[in-house]
């Protein structure tokens, strides 16, 4: 093997596009995109088998997103927030395998709110990651739950219902790995993905991931004028404009930073402080509590219990993998059933 | 004085939900059972943990038909509130049995009684004051044995049986059935004309219940990953699953679990995880009831159309909606046969009795694997949740078929004999079943993307107008291979026959009976049980064969009628629709006397 190639290779010969998938149908410059590349990268980094991996999504633009990473991988895009209880059956077939699930802010907090938060409490090893931009996408443009109060939507109108925190939802329900982070911020996000990766049990990362299409709000005279200086007709939904990606420079821990958006939108960001400990539940909940009230998105991980038992290991199972066992691993002995026909007797 | 009646009658024991008679009335039911006597018992019970009236009925019967009878024999009233209704079900020449410190009221001086001095019986036994209640449930137990004569050793058996040998619990109940026969003995007048007598009927049987039969044939279908959520009347099906996979199914020299269990959140996961389960490699089902069902559309779809195997037993209640919760029904075949949007089809197994539910829970599992696609199991609660007399489970006499899978190897193989060319969704054989493999497969070329979506024969997205039919035809073709191996259907043929009788499921006992009745008023028929959907050529040709088709079915649109007029139209003013839905299992009586009133 050249050199030069054997650079490019991880340990375990692979190189970054082996992890690779089909090219992306989202939108040019959505953060989703990003997201997958990152992932890439991740899974490229660690060193990852891409045949030890299965990926899952439910519905919506997120859910689309594994088909553009990781094609050497099994996925299975399923039903609109019943990814969870998918990726829960599937991952017992062999449990030597990682999962990695992709979901929606609609798909997670509105149609699938009750499987993520039962996911979690059951602490299945899983990256559950959403990628949260507030909005429907494919049905062009409707609030989700976790849209802010006050968003004004082209024609939605205003939202008048407060959001759902994903972060905040997966502490209350006991998760073990709660972080979020930025599409805009691939050095973060990757460093996010790779400890979500090598947690033991259900990782939750909600990465905001702004939809470069449909989250921009009708008031908004930047929008209003950006779409005038192209001659874009907002209402005209068919159409896409190609936009640049959305990136803020690294900045520093314990921070405050303000991102604007394409149409003119702020995102808050607060950084964790360094010293921050992601082990202490309290100090998790506090911080999220502070964030909400100051209506900033703290980033980071925001939570982590390192000691947790994940679900596999609570079902005592045999150590080669179930879907391999041979069939006489599977039929009881014709004696058994005997012994049971007398017990009716 | 009237004629002695042997082996042939039916008791109700008309109690209070929640006092504890159901040991009682499980004694007596296996005692008779074990004096080789065809018994049934069946459980006619409130939606309710406890206060509320609840009746169980056993029918003897020594030519085997269990079938539910409209009329009661013998009634034993344990609770005063149904004391001045259930008379109305006495047959004449019945006999009604009573706590003593009842009133009756005047009119039932006509009718044969005994009173049992309950209280004082409960006395003299020094019974402690917080098993009153339940113990009281024994009374009658001792002084029916004295009165039928039935096997008091029979009884003794029944009750080590039902404790597991616990003497402590063993003790006051049996001190309580000696007291009450001894003093029925000594005290009761025997003025009722029903007797038991030891036959040898049921030796190569068992008493048992769908639901523990479905569960324990499943296991031995190698099933691997369960996951559910309770619901009367199909929660026993899990529960007996998690009392058996345990012992039956972990690694010897490790003891750990080959299985997997798991209570969902509800039906929506429960189905969610079987079909991540599924597509995964292992045997996977499901059980439920009709809104459970109702839940599960959704992925079943998904199912079809992704071709995962999976079982799913829809143990019926009446519905819809929340409807009878614990009332029996076979009204969800329609609903099941059209179960979720878009074009589809599923094969769908009726067993028809408890035997057949351990067979069909085994073979269930080999059919979804060799069609890779969902299969539906419709039982009831009459057939789930009652006792049945039925014979002992068979071994399952083929060897665990996992249908088309490859591993690396075999991919491998298939790859270099095709030049490479191999999809999930490719229809090698013709058989429309593709091959498939699973996650943990090491194989660079094994993975597939998976999806509800538009797919090509290597599963990538398409929304190809041509694509997307030829899969959807390629689909279609698997339901040939299923009328191969799907049960076939049963028939009872008669030569002097002038008309056809169909039914399906727990409907059989009733029509079995309903055709006797028929033959003793002259009319003779042929009678055929529908084991599986889709309908294959024996069920075309016995509708061909016969003038009159009557389809018999305890609901109220007469949807297997409706099913069989919609595939076979042209028989369609053939078939007559013989439906009722009220919660109770269909009657024999009531089955003949519809025929014979449209026979004239």
């Amino acid at each position: 093997m050249a050199s030069s190639i054997a650079e490019n290779n991880n340990e375990i010969g692979l190189t970054r596009a082996d992890y690779f998938g089909e090219p992306t149908t989202l939108c040019k410059g959505c953060g989703h995109n990003s997201i997958s590349n990152m992932i890439i990268t991740a899974c490229y980094e660690m060193n990852m088998a891409p045949e030890k991996i299965v990926k899952f999504s439910g519905i919506g633009c997120s859910s689309k997103s594994p088909a553009y990473f990781l094609s050497h991988s099994f996925g299975f895009n399923g039903l609109h927030g019943r990814m969870p209880s998918l990726a829960s059956g599937a991952l017992f077939g062999d449990t030597s395998l990682k999962g990695i699930g992709i979901s929606g802010d609609g798909d997670t907090a509105n149609i699938g709110l009750g499987q993520f938060k039962h996911l979690v409490r059951r602490n299945l090893p899983l990256v559950y990651i959403v990628e949260n931009n507030g909005v429907y996408g494919l049905t062009k443009g409707q609030f989700s739950a976790t849209a802010e109060k006050g968003l004004s939507l082209k024609r939605q109108g205003v939202n008048i219902y407060l959001p759902v925190d994903i972060a905040f939802e997966a502490l209350a329900s006991n998760a073990t790995f709660v972080a979020r982070s930025f599409a805009g911020d691939p050095k973060q996000l990757k460093e996010i993905l790779k400890a979500a990766l090598s947690h033991n049990g259900t990782a939750i990362i909600d990465i905001i991931s702004p939809c470069v299409t449909f989250n921009n709000q009708e008031n908004s005279v930047h929008s209003y004028s950006w779409g005038k200086g192209h001659e874009d007709p907002l209402h005209e939904i068919e159409f896409v404009p190609p936009r640049d990606e959305i990136t803020i420079e690294d900045f520093d821990k314990g921070t405050i930073r303000e991102v604007a958006l394409h149409d003119g939108s702020i995102i808050v960001f607060k950084k964790l402080a360094k010293e921050y400990d992601p082990t202490n539940r309290n100090e998790a909940i506090r911080n999220l509590e502070e964030a909400v009230r100051n209506n900033w998105l703290i980033t980071g991980l925001i939570y982590v219990n390192p000691d947790s038992k994940n679900l596999i290991e609570q079902c005592n199972l045999v150590d080669q993998p179930l879907n391999r066992l041979p069939p006489d691993y599977l039929r009881p002995p014709e004696s058994t059933l005997e012994e049971i026909n007398k017990k009716f007797m | 004085m009237t004629e002695k009646i042997v082996n042939d009658f039916n008791i109700t024991f008309s109690t209070i939900n929640g006092s504890g008679s159901s040991t009682a009335n499980s004694i007596i039911l296996k005692a008779l059972f074990k004096m080789g006597i065809p018994v049934s018992g069946k459980n006619v019970f409130p939606s309710n943990i406890q206060g509320l009236p609840t009746w169980y009925s056993i029918r003897v019967n020594k030519d085997g038909f269990l079938g539910r009878v409209e009329r009661d024999d013998i009634i034993v009233e344990m609770n005063p509130e149904t004391v001045t209704t259930d008379e109305d079900h006495l047959n004449d020449n019945g006999v009604l049995i009573y706590n003593d410190q009842f009133i009756l009221p005047k009119f039932y001086k006509r009718i044969l009684s005994y009173a049992l001095p309950v209280e004082k019986i409960l006395n003299e036994c020094h019974s402690p004051i917080t098993l009153r209640t339940y113990l009281a449930n024994m009374v009658y137990v001792g002084v029916l044995v004295n009165i039928l004569k039935i096997d008091l050793s029979k009884v003794n058996e029944a009750l080590d049986e039902h404790f597991n040998g616990h003497n402590s619990a063993i003790e006051p109940n049996l001190q309580v059935i000696q007291a009450s026969f001894d003093w029925s003995k000594s005290h009761l007048k025997k003025i009722d004309h029903f007797f038991i007598k030891p036959i040898i009927k049921t030796q190569e049987n068992i008493l048992t219940d769908g639901n523990t039969a479905a569960a324990l044939g499943s296991i031995y279908g190698g099933l691997q990953f369960i996951s559910w959520y309770p619901i009367t009347p199909a929660t026993s099906l899990p529960e007996s699953l998690n009392e058996y996979l345990p012992i039956l199914r972990k690694e010897k020299f490790s003891g750990k679990n080959t299985f997997v269990s798991i209570q969902a959140e509800d039906e929506l996961a429960a189905v969610g995880m079987v079909v991540g389960a599924a597509w995964a490699g292992l045997r996977a089902m499901t059980a439920t009831s009709g809104p459970g069902l109702c839940l599960m559309s959704e992925y079943l779809g998904l199912a079809y159309l992704s071709e995962v195997p999976l079982v799913v037993w829809d143990v019926q209640r009446v519905g819809p909606s929340t409807g009878l919760p614990t009332h029996t029904s076979q009204g969800d075949l329609t609903f099941s046969y059209f179960i979720s949007h878009g074009d589809k089809e599923y094969p769908i197994l009726l067993p028809g009795s408890v035997y057949e539910c351990f067979e069909f829970a085994w073979r269930a599992l080999d059919i979804a694997d060799e069609l890779q696609t969902p299969v539906i199991v419709l039982s009831d609660l009459d057939l789930g949740m009652n006792q049945w007399i039925t014979p002992k489970f068979k071994y399952p006499d083929t060897p665990i078929n996992r249908g088309k899978i490859l591993w690396e190897k075999e991919l491998q193989e298939m790859l270099e004999r095709r030049n490479g060319d191999w999809g999930r969704y490719l229809d090698i054989d013709g058989d429309g079943i593709p091959y498939r493999t699973v996650p943990g497969n090491n194989h660079l070329q094994a993975p597939y993307f998976a999806r509800g979506t538009g797919h090509d024969e290597y599963g990538r997205y398409s929304e190809n107008p041509d694509v997307w039919e030829r899969v959807h035809l390629r689909l279609q073709k698997k339901m040939g291979k299923a009328l191969q191996i799907i049960p076939n259907p049963i028939e009872d043929e008669n030569e002097k026959a002038t008309i056809g009788v169909i039914s399906f499921g727990s409907s059989d006992l009733p029509v079995t009976e309903a055709c006797q009745i028929l033959r003793q008023n002259s009319i003779q028929s042929n009678y055929l049980r529908i084991r599986a959907i889709p309908f294959n050529k024996k069920i075309q040709d016995f509708l061909e064969e016969h003038e009159k088709i009557y389809v018999v079915e305890a609901n109220r649109d007469g949807q297997m009628a409706q099913l069989l007029k919609m595939n076979f139209p042209n028989h369609n003013n053939k078939i007559l629709s013989i439906a009722h839905s009220d919660g109770l299992s269909l009657s024999a009586k009531w089955i003949s006397d519809k025929i014979l009133l449209n026979e004239g």
